[in-house]
């Protein structure tokens, strides 16, 4: 009951500071200023995706001053983003941190749920993009398509075709999963601690095949060392013209890794208006445009209940996922 | 000789005023991070990305290069000074760095590391010229099952790194192991030893957090302890003709410089070893080679010379995959990708072909921060040997602030403060009965890397233990580690058949 | 010595104990197929620490080492007292950080440190405790931007970050 109330009123103070911030847009963010340097928590380590994404988020904001006190990366990857969402936790109330996160948001507390997190109970502030996956094997094998994919997997037999990704329970074992599913096939799933490490491997030939970002293969895929059977989403993307999505396929399988920036449990309104202002600046900027289309990031800006909303309904389906993974009960 | 047009063009930028100047600045700013317990080239590398964008992108890379360089030294400067090393790659300097230092031969020890450091950085940086692209194909042929192969090859050079009481080594390393498995386990998803459940676990325990509170707290309790509160170190007063001497007597120790500079540049440029291992297995093989090991660990220059040397050419090395791979072989390089990629330029095995001014342009900016690091640590030698002249009651408290205000840099976490006062009155108490407290921490960092690599090669192989020799590259590197294990436990036993022969010659003789 | 090898050795071996117990809460067999559970290097690594702890005690038992031979006091009034204002110094002003952070506890404990136990001059102490602050604020929190906990004086630093930053 508590945790809806603050929810309620989290909400209820999200509407306001976003309608305040329609009418009036100076005049709201000139209301309120941060006093000291902002702690820009990573839920995630040096280096990783995550990690990277969020430096280049202050570097825009760094070089066009779009904040008066600097943004500091703080990296709290223990435990899978757990140490990063209890520390949000503690700092309740606190207008000075704010979090950039992953899907790691949603399968994190419900992995431990001894935790006593509750993503419903944060404050929104903004969606800034949503990365893809994409099914990948090493340029040097026979598969062209999804189909001799699963011919091979299945002639292979599940414990000889090896399936390189993130830490278990993470997204590319979620994903794995769902490909599983659709297509009635096995694979040995080897963790490795990055994404980057992994795709290293697939070229190596020391695994057969990811589900990696398009970032992270991009390097070696323009070097013609990797090739993209399809992707994890509904329509095309840019990058990657010739290469078919699972839906036109004839499979349903979509999905994305969100990339927002949350403040902790009851922010002050005022507060969470002046983020959404920064971040609605990093959105539009030139630099964040440029990256976003060369990496193949979908730029889905969403913000205030709209936000919390759509946290919900994911982290929903990703019980749903790990459930069906027998990861959680 | 395209190459050398490439590193001739490299070398005009490097040194066109701008760049120079930065140059100079980033070595003595990482000097300075580097010096500091907790605090590393990471540290200088990723806070100051963003003042790089007030500087065109050849001089911002010049910049990360030279603070790098400068924070390896840096590191070189706490193992010897104070006996903290600043970075797991300097956890090998502090075996003969230190015990040089408290024999009033400190000057001499920051001479040879900074030599070293400037022959490895050299050397590799030559290397890297010569053999960037064979070497980057040979590093993706690396995948789980020859880490764990070079893993347990780092391990084998501990043998030569305890002290004689065998069964308190192998307790020091595996309780390092067993530290170093705390926090989440990524192959089961699953947390391991949260201890009473706080939070701080989460993240596992840092090697920066044993190693500070083995190295300072612990052994200046020790040194209070011992000294009875009042500590004289006899340095010599520093002159030119002290340094110039330091200096001429390197000759000797050209080998050593040239042996363990390869052997960390083909270290570093494995993905994941990265330098620690190199300066570790430098160390060992010098010592091995030595025609006197017995004075390893009480201030041999060559113990200080191997790893220093080692570890800058294993930076220098750890940018080959990161290149070519996108796969930084340590954090700081991992900080360095970031940055490369918000300048617009895509690591991967085309970046050599596409940014070939940009590639050239690191190269001979590591050359010529190289030099520099050189130039500002042999001028400010002085000022070093002055701050260890001061009084211990003085002296002591500074680097207690030093080490609880570094142990809560990184992770800036009052958790792990704690932990380091708890390691340090632990280590201090352990110290009194000699338990060897070197492997523990090396352990703690080769650890995770070694369980890490196992479990995917068992996953990916079904549980076939017998893979690691039956690929060439990681059998290679057993039979190796087996020789390495072997062979001093022979050696000893045939020292000690000798000395029993020997006395009973002599007892025969009386 | 003697009896402080046994009972270090004792602790240690509880110590190991307490590990194996927390790391049994995953497998620690081995998977067919996938290699050794979650659990299982801790345990059998702190098993080998078990081990080890019962050979450090049988070589005492037996006197090989040279510790197990010595007749010196493992600690003596002298070194307890040096431990305790050391590492009680050191842990009060740890634990003073929380409070008062960082920019109060330091010259705190420099006053005592260099002040009363090393009988320095009032000039030498206070310059120390007044100059190192500074100097940690410039260098971490201005040039470093990490910022350092500072507890309840918090709010005084906003002038210096508008001025700075």
């Amino acid at each position: 009951m508590i945790a809806l109330s603050r929810r309620s009123l989290a909400l209820g103070l999200a509407v306001g500071a976003g309608i305040g911030l329609l009418s009036l847009p100076q005049a709201a963010q000139a209301a309120w200023k941060p006093k000291k340097p902002v702690e820009f928590v990573i839920m995630a380590g040096q280096g990783g995706g995550a990690d990277r994404l969020a430096r280049l988020i202050q570097s825009i904001i760094e070089k066009n001053d779009f904040s008066n006190q600097p943004f500091i990366p703080i990296n709290k990857g223990g435990g899978s983003g757990a140490e990063a969402l209890r520390y949000m936790v503690d700092k309740a109330g606190d207008p000075h941190v704010i979090m950039a996160t992953l899907n790691s948001l949603y399968t994190t507390p419900l992995r431990n749920p001894d935790m006593g997190v509750d993503i419903t109970t944060f404050t929104p502030i903004a969606r800034l993009a949503e990365d893809t996956f994409v099914l990948w094997v090493n340029a040097e094998s026979d598969i062209k398509s999804v189909d001799d994919y699963v011919k091979a997997v299945k002639a292979e037999g599940p414990s000889n075709w090896k399936m390189g990704g993130t830490g278990t329970g993470q997204e590319d074992s979620l994903v794995t999963a769902m490909l599983e599913k659709a297509y009635g096939i096995e694979h040995t799933y080897v963790p490795f601690k990055g994404g980057g490490t992994v795709a290293k491997n697939l070229v190596g030939n020391h695994i057969n095949s990811t589900v990696n970002n398009p970032s992270e293969q991009l390097g070696f895929y323009e070097a013609g060392k990797s090739r993209p059977l399809a992707a994890f989403l509904p329509e095309r993307l840019d990058v990657f013209k010739d290469v078919p999505t699972f839906k036109e396929l004839g499979q349903d399988l979509v999905y994305y890794m969100q990339r927002s920036v949350v403040g902790p449990p009851e922010m002050p309104a005022e507060a969470q208006a002046f983020y959404e202002g920064v971040f609605q600046k990093v959105h539009e900027s030139a630099e964040w445009k440029e990256y976003t289309s060369k990496k193949a990031l979908f730029r889905s800006w969403l913000t205030g209940d709209e936000l919390m909303s759509y946290f919900s309904e994911e982290r929903d389906k990703h019980a749903e996922l790990l459930k069906a993974m027998g990861e959680i009960q | 000789m395209e190459l050398l047009g490439h590193l001739a063009d490299g070398f005009a930028t490097a040194f066109e005023p701008l760049n120079l100047a930065l140059v100079m600045i980033g070595c003595l700013v990482g000097l300075f991070v580097g010096a500091m317990p907790g605090l590393g080239s990471v540290n200088g590398v990723a806070i100051l990305l963003p003042v790089t964008f007030f500087v065109p992108p050849t001089g911002a890379v010049i910049f990360l290069a030279a603070i790098y360089y400068g924070a390896m030294y840096g590191g070189a400067i706490s193992s010897i000074m104070l006996g903290i090393p600043g970075a797991s790659t300097a956890v090998a300097t502090t075996f003969d760095g230190r015990p040089l230092a408290i024999k009033g031969e400190a000057d001499r020890a920051l001479v040879a590391a900074a030599v070293a450091s400037f022959a490895g950085g050299t050397i590799s940086v030559v290397l890297f010229t010569l053999f960037a692209p064979p070497l980057a194909d040979f590093a993706l042929k690396f995948g789980p099952p020859e880490e764990f192969a070079l893993m347990m090859l780092a391990f084998a050079t501990f043998i030569g790194l305890g002290g004689d009481d065998i069964p308190k080594t192998m307790f020091s390393i595996l309780v390092g192991l067993v530290l170093s498995t705390v926090g989440l386990d990524i192959i089961s998803g699953n947390p391991r030893l949260i201890f009473f459940d706080l939070p701080g676990f989460y993240k596992g325990i840092s090697f920066l957090v044993l190693a500070i509170g083995i190295y300072g707290i612990g052994e200046m309790l020790w040194t209070i302890d011992s000294s009875r509160g009042d500590v004289k170190i006899a340095q010599h007063n520093v002159t030119f003709q002290r340094i110039m001497d330091s200096l001429r007597a390197l000759k000797r120790s050209i080998r050593t410089m040239v042996l363990s500079s390869g052997l960390g540049y083909f270290v570093g440029i494995l993905p994941a070893a990265g330098a620690t291992p190199g300066s570790l297995m430098a160390y060992g093989m010098t010592k091995s080679m030595s025609k006197n090991p017995e004075n390893f660990g009480k201030g041999e220059v060559n113990g200080v010379v191997a790893p220093e040397a080692a570890n800058n050419a294993a930076s220098t090395g750890s940018m080959l995959p990161m290149l070519t791979l996108g796969i930084p072989g340590s954090p700081t390089t991992a900080i360095l990708l970031g940055g490369m990629i918000i300048w617009g330029l895509e690591p991967g095995p085309l970046l050599f072909i596409e940014a070939e001014e940009f590639v050239w342009g690191l190269i001979s900016s590591l050359y010529a921060a190289n030099l520099f690091t050189l130039l500002i640590n042999l001028a400010f030698i002085p000022v070093f040997i002055w701050v260890l002249k001061m009084p211990f009651t003085i002296l002591a408290p500074i680097i207690f602030v030093l080490c609880v205000v570094g142990g809560y840099a990184p992770s800036t976490n009052m958790h792990d403060v704690w932990l380091i006062l708890i390691f340090g009155a632990a280590g201090y108490l352990l110290r009194k009965l000699n338990y060897p407290m070197a492997p523990a921490v090396l352990a703690i960092v080769l650890g995770p890397l070694a369980e890490k690599s196992f479990r995917q090669t068992m996953i990916g192989e079904q549980g076939n233990v017998l893979v690691f020799f039956e690929r060439p590259l990681s059998a290679i590197f057993m039979v190796l580690a087996v020789a390495l294990f072997v062979y001093p436990l022979y050696l000893g036993r045939k020292r000690k058949k000798q000395r029993a022969a020997e006395a009973a010659a002599t007892e025969d003789g009386a | 010595m003697r009896r402080a090898e046994y009972v270090v050795a004792g602790v240690l071996a509880i110590f190991s104990l307490y590990l194996m117990v927390k790391s049994a809460e995953l497998p620690i067999g081995w998977e067919p197929g996938k290699g050794p559970g979650g659990g299982a290097f801790p345990f059998w690594l702190s098993l080998g620490m078990l081990i080890c702890c019962a050979v450090i005690a049988w070589r005492n038992y037996r006197r090989v080492t040279p510790e197990s031979r010595s007749d010196q006091p493992f600690m003596d009034a002298v070194s307890l007292k040096l431990f305790v204002i050391a590492g009680g110094s050191l842990a009060v002003m740890v634990g003073l950080i929380h409070v008062i952070g960082v920019y109060l506890a330091i010259p705190l404990f420099f006053i005592f440190y260099i002040g009363f136990i090393g009988r320095h001059g009032w000039r030498t102490t206070m310059a120390l405790a007044l100059i190192t602050p500074v100097v940690t604020f410039f260098f971490f929190e201005i040039g470093l931007k990490i910022l350092l906990p500072k507890g309840v004086t918090e709010e005084w630093f906003y002038p210096l970050y508008a001025i700075f930053l």
